[in-house]
């Protein structure tokens, strides 16, 4: 057996997270060791939306939001640096701050060495801050890292006006950011025009109109002289920029502009300082040199992403940088992967304006002819370069409108024939031709997914959502710009096998859930029958019943075995209790938060050994009792409810448990009372009938003991409050919750959870969790938080109210039962002989408790 | 008065068993599942779940399936035709059924019957 290998990657930002991913999933790490040795103090992000992180903070950018890998094989360390590499000793040198490093790294806060069979350099790029004077005073900024954000963030509070220096992709960016931060907002561009690398004047100059009326200066052709400002003992600040003409001579005249917050936006630069002083050859512009394999020459060490320039050419994008990384591990693996450049193409969403540039957006190819369309007045610019016989696609500029983007894109990199008239391509939709595209044409260009990759999931692996696409492929998983691409792809498909992508609950009812609950709403129907008879056909089935039985029990909080909805309910919600293999029942009385006293203990003992119940602990802080048979429910309940506990609804689609730790009553880490909160979440939601069951959690400090990110909200104590995370969830497909806001006083936290369960109870399709119906809502999460945080739709009140009114009309459903003869009626094995227990159950015993033997098979009566 | 075969059990009264919904009875030591569709026509079918053999039938959702009343298992939700205890999930299962007849009010459970 030949020796494991060590593979150490320096940098742990987008693509370094990618190696290390595509090392576990393509089989590496079961003959690699993989270190990963980050410099900034988190695990790495979204870089590509870092300015979402403004209004959804540091956890919803997480690549890796446990901070750590779940394969032993690869240890990450963060907050230390790689500080020079020994390429004849193979081993790099880190030094690391105490805290980085206690239980990873024997020697803590100090300087380690670390052998390595291979070396992959992912060090990325740094913005580059060009000598203007002044650059160096308080209130100066670079855009790249949530630390940089941060400082941002903190300076602008104090502060009226801002500039960004550089009006490229990035300046742009952080121009938007600036805009957000409510500063009144500059942007200084060295050249004629903005995005001088991706657009042309006329593209440029549509682009600036369209920023203007947003509020923000531009001040193209211009150089930043220095950089105005004061200085005092306690440090300097900034007050203004001077800037001059570009192209004239100092001394010429110059202009002033006030601002406290200066960003440097002005390129980036490979960070290949390591390479260079380890004797590695760099590209003359930067970056590591490295051939197709993203191999240096010396060939233990490899370069990925920004930090690399693979024949010569640094990449700016992390398309190409996901790239180099797969190209690697294949490498490692003795694949043939290779790196051969990169589509360039961009297209974003700048300040609410699209803009789009891709292919031979110059017209720099022998002959190239340019089609432009225009329109001042909607602000929409569209230039199309196509070869000289005019049959070919060679690249093109949108700006304003770049809906064509996902068709144009992919036929410049498939070559596809354009039709006669091209022009058609860019003209306003309603003359557009609807044109196909190939299969091979590429997606999504952040994970590189092409149209039949898609095609694939949808025909081969039962994907009908873009949300299936996105999880089957990782379509759209990255910048999102390719989402609506994605969409049309799959809708394309079903029109085309002439499938109408049916939402309808069932045989029965073509309208969805959602369409359902609010017919329901308007019409204030109680009844099935009203609602079949309206709204469907024929008689219902297990679909649609419970469905509706789950809508009017939610719009009404009428007891669920009322006669109008008892024969509506599902298996379980028919007896209040869950039903199991041999025909018994389980009992789970409620026990919020996990908290439970002795004597309540002892009495679930008692009940149990009475009535010879198997008990279990269950996963979710409490304790099942199985066997026992629909007769004794009622009795059993009864015993229970007089001791003061109630359902626990663990048959219900509605809310289950609110997990807790026990938080800072007893827990010495402890910030903030999670057993209370947890009791009082349990209490207010309990019996709340939804799409699907709802789980919550709390802890009590983000060590996070009670799993809070694991269910469909989850509460985690910080020192000022609550942060709430939603969408989490276990089982089948688990999920992540996200951190949907952040510091909430407990009654903001209240008001935003009953806005955000009441908005699922009403839009959320059947047994659809809330992972999966915040990713199919358009606009994912962030539509989410704009609803319920920042109230967009005006329903805020109205969710609050419903809540309140389930709130006060919960009664605990096993007592009712127990009060109402006619209820109960409906708890005996055989109506002719009330007192014969059904003779088909019985029990073995094992471990000291029963076990359901299984009923004899009887032979199914087929016909003879 | 209506002549009653002597082979009829009766069971219980007809209000007894909800509409779109069933009872178990016990019927010669034999499980048996009562169902009354909405249109109020009574259904008798063997109780016995055949996929899982538990003794649940009656309390599965009673519904329609094209034209067909069923009931739908509640352990596992495949559908039978009340008429005939045919499984529509898979040909190959049926359900026993049950002569049944609603006499005064009464249901009475006869035989099981043969279906061709
Ligand atoms: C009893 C228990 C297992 C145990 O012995 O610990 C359990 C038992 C059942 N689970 Fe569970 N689940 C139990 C905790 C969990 C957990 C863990 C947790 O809550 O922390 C999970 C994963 C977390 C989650 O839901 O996100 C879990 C994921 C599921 C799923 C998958 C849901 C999904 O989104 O994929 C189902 C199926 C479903 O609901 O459709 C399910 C369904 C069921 C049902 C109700 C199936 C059924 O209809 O018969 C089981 C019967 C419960 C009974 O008879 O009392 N159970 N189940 C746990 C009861 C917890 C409680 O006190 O209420
Ligand atoms: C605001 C913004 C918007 C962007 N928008 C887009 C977009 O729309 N589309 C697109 O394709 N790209 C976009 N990008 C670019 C994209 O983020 C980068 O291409 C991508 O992050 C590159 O990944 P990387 O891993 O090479 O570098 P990084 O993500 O920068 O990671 C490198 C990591 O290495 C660490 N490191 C460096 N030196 C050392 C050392 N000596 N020891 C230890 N660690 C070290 C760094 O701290 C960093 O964490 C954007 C970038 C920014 C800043
Ligand atoms: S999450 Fe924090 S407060 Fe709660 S038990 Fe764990 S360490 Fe203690
Ligand atoms: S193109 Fe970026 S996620 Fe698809």
């Amino acid at each position: 057996m030949t020796k494991r290998q060590r593979i150490v990657v320096v940098g742990h930002g987008m693509v370094g997270h990618r190696f290390a991913q595509a090392a576990v999933e393509r089989g590496l790490t079961e003959t690699h060791d993989v270190l990963v040795i980050g410099e900034e103090p988190r695990a790495a992000y979204d870089r590509v939306a870092l300015t979402s992180w403004f209004g959804s903070g540091s956890d919803a950018l997480s690549l890796l939001p446990g901070g750590e890998y779940d394969n032993p094989r690869v240890r990450l360390v963060l907050d230390s640096v790689v500080t020079e590499i020994d390429r004849v000793a193979r081993t790099v040198t880190v030094v690391s701050p105490p805290s980085a490093v206690d239980d990873l790294l024997a020697n803590p806060g100090a300087v380690t060495v670390h052998e390595y069979d291979v070396l992959v350099l992912a060090t990325g790029a740094a913005p580059f801050v060009p000598p203007v004077e002044g650059r160096g005073k308080d209130g100066c900024f670079v855009y790249r890292t949530i630390e940089d954000l941060e400082a941002i963030r903190a300076a602008s509070a104090a502060a009226t006006s801002g500039v960004v220096i550089g009006g490229g992709l990035l300046g742009l960016e952080a121009a938007n950011a600036l805009v957000q931060l409510g500063l009144d907002t500059h942007v200084v561009e060295m050249a004629p025009r903005l995005m001088p690398v991706q657009l042309d004047g006329a593209a440029g100059a549509t682009l600036v109109r369209h920023i203007e009326r947003l509020g923000v200066s531009v001040h193209t052709g211009m150089v930043t002289e220095a950089i105005l400002g004061t200085h005092s003992a306690g440090g300097s600040s900034v007050t203004g920029l001077r800037l001059r003409q570009a192209g004239t001579e100092e001394g010429a005249p110059t202009q002033v502009v006030d601002a406290q917050v200066v960003v440097f936006s002005a390129g980036i630069r490979p960070r290949d300082a390591l390479a260079r002083e380890c004797d590695l050859e760099v590209a003359p512009r930067g970056g590591v040199l490295v051939d197709e394999q993203c191999r240096t020459a010396d060939p233990h060490v490899f370069a990925i992403g920004e930090c690399a320039a693979p024949g010569g050419t640094m990449y700016g994008l992390v398309a190409p940088g996901y790239a180099m990384a797969e190209v690697v591990v294949d490498a490692l693996l003795d694949g043939p992967g290779a790196f051969t450049g990169a589509d360039m193409s961009t297209k974003l969403k700048l300040l609410g304006i699209d803009v789009a540039s891709f292919g031979d957006a110059f017209a720099t190819t022998d002959g190239a002819l340019e089609l432009t369309y225009a329109d001042a007045v909607a602000g929409v610019y569209k230039k199309l370069v196509v070869s000289d016989d005019g049959r070919r696609l060679l690249g093109g500029i949108l700006v304003g409108d770049a809906s064509a983007y996902g068709v144009l894109r992919p036929m410049v990199s498939s070559g596809l024939a354009l039709p006669d008239n091209p022009e058609q391509l860019i003209l306003p939709a309603s003359s557009g031709v609807q044109l196909g595209m190939p299969d091979e044409a590429q997606v999504c260009s952040c994970n590189d997914v092409t149209k039949a990759d898609i095609l694939h999931a949808v025909t081969e692996q039962g994907c009908e959502t873009v949300a299936d696409v996105k999880q089957c492929t990782r379509a759209g998983s990255t910048c999102g710009s390719c989402v609506a691409t994605v969409k049309n792809v799959i809708e394309d498909h079903f029109a085309s096998v002439g499938k109408v992508v049916d939402k309808g609950l069932c045989e029965h009812f073509r309208l969805t859930r959602q369409e359902l609950f609010d017919v329901v709403a308007v019409h204030g129907y109680r009844r099935f029958d009203d609602i079949v008879a309206a709204h469907g056909t024929g008689r219902g089935c297990d679909v649609c019943k419970p469905a509706i039985a789950s809508i009017l029990a939610s719009q009404t909080s009428t007891h669920i075995l009322e006669p109008a909805t008892a024969e509506l309910q599902d298996t379980n919600d028919a007896y209040l209790a869950n039903i199991q293999r041999n025909g018994t029942y389980s009992v789970v009385p409620r026990i919020p938060g996990g908290e439970i006293t002795p004597d309540k203990l002892i009495v679930i003992g008692e009940v149990a050994r009475d009535y010879g119940l198997y008990t279990k602990i269950t996963g979710g802080q409490r304790i099942d009792l199985f066997g026992a048979r629909m007769e004794q429910l009622p009795e059993i309940w009864r015993r229970l409810v007089e001791a003061g506990f109630e359902s626990g609804h663990a048959y219900g689609k509605s809310l289950r448990t609110v997990k807790s730790c026990v938080g800072s009553t007893w827990c010495r880490f402890g910030v903030q009372d999670s057993v209370g909160l947890a009791i009082a979440l349990e209490l207010r939601y309990r019996g709340l009938r939804s799409p699907h069951k709802l789980k919550g959690g709390v802890s009590g400090c983000a060590r996070e003991c009670a799993e809070a990110r694991g269910k469909d909200f989850g509460v985690i104590a910080t020192e000022k409050g609550w942060n709430l995370y939603v969408g989490g969830n276990g089982g089948a497909t688990p999920a992540h919750a996200k951190l949907l806001a952040g510091d909430l006083s407990t009654e903001t936290l209240v008001s935003y959870l009953d806005r955000f369960l009441m908005y699922y109870v009403r839009t959320a399709d059947r047994l659809q969790r809330t992972s999966t119906w915040i990713d199919q809502l358009d606009g994912g999460l962030d539509r989410v938080r704009s609803v319920v945080v920042d109230d967009s739709l005006g329903l805020g009140a109205e969710l609050e109210a419903e809540m309140a009114r389930h709130v006060g009309g919960y009664e605990d459903e096993w007592r009712a039962t127990l009060e109402d003869p006619s209820k109960l009626a409906r708890f005996v094995t055989f109506v002719n002989a009330p007192d014969t227990p059904d003779p088909s159950i019985a029990f073995t015993t094992e471990r000291d408790q029963i076990q359901p033997i299984a009923p004899a098979r009887i032979p199914v009566g087929a016909p003879a | 008065m209506t002549a009653v075969a002597v082979s009829l059990t009766p069971v219980c009264a007809v209000d007894a068993v909800p509409l779109e919904g069933g009872v178990a009875a016990l019927v010669d030591g034999s499980a048996v599942a009562v169902f009354r569709s909405f249109d109020g026509e009574v259904f008798a079918l063997s109780n016995v779940d055949p996929f899982s053999g538990a003794s649940v039938l009656s309390r599965g959702i009673v519904g329609s399936r094209g034209d067909a009343p069923v009931v739908s298992s509640p352990m596992y939700k495949q559908a039978f035709d009340l008429r005939t205890g045919a499984c529509l999930d898979d040909a190959t299962v049926r359900v026993t059924t049950y002569d049944v007849a609603v006499v005064d009010g009464v249901v009475h459970v006869g035989p099981t019957r043969e279906v061709a």
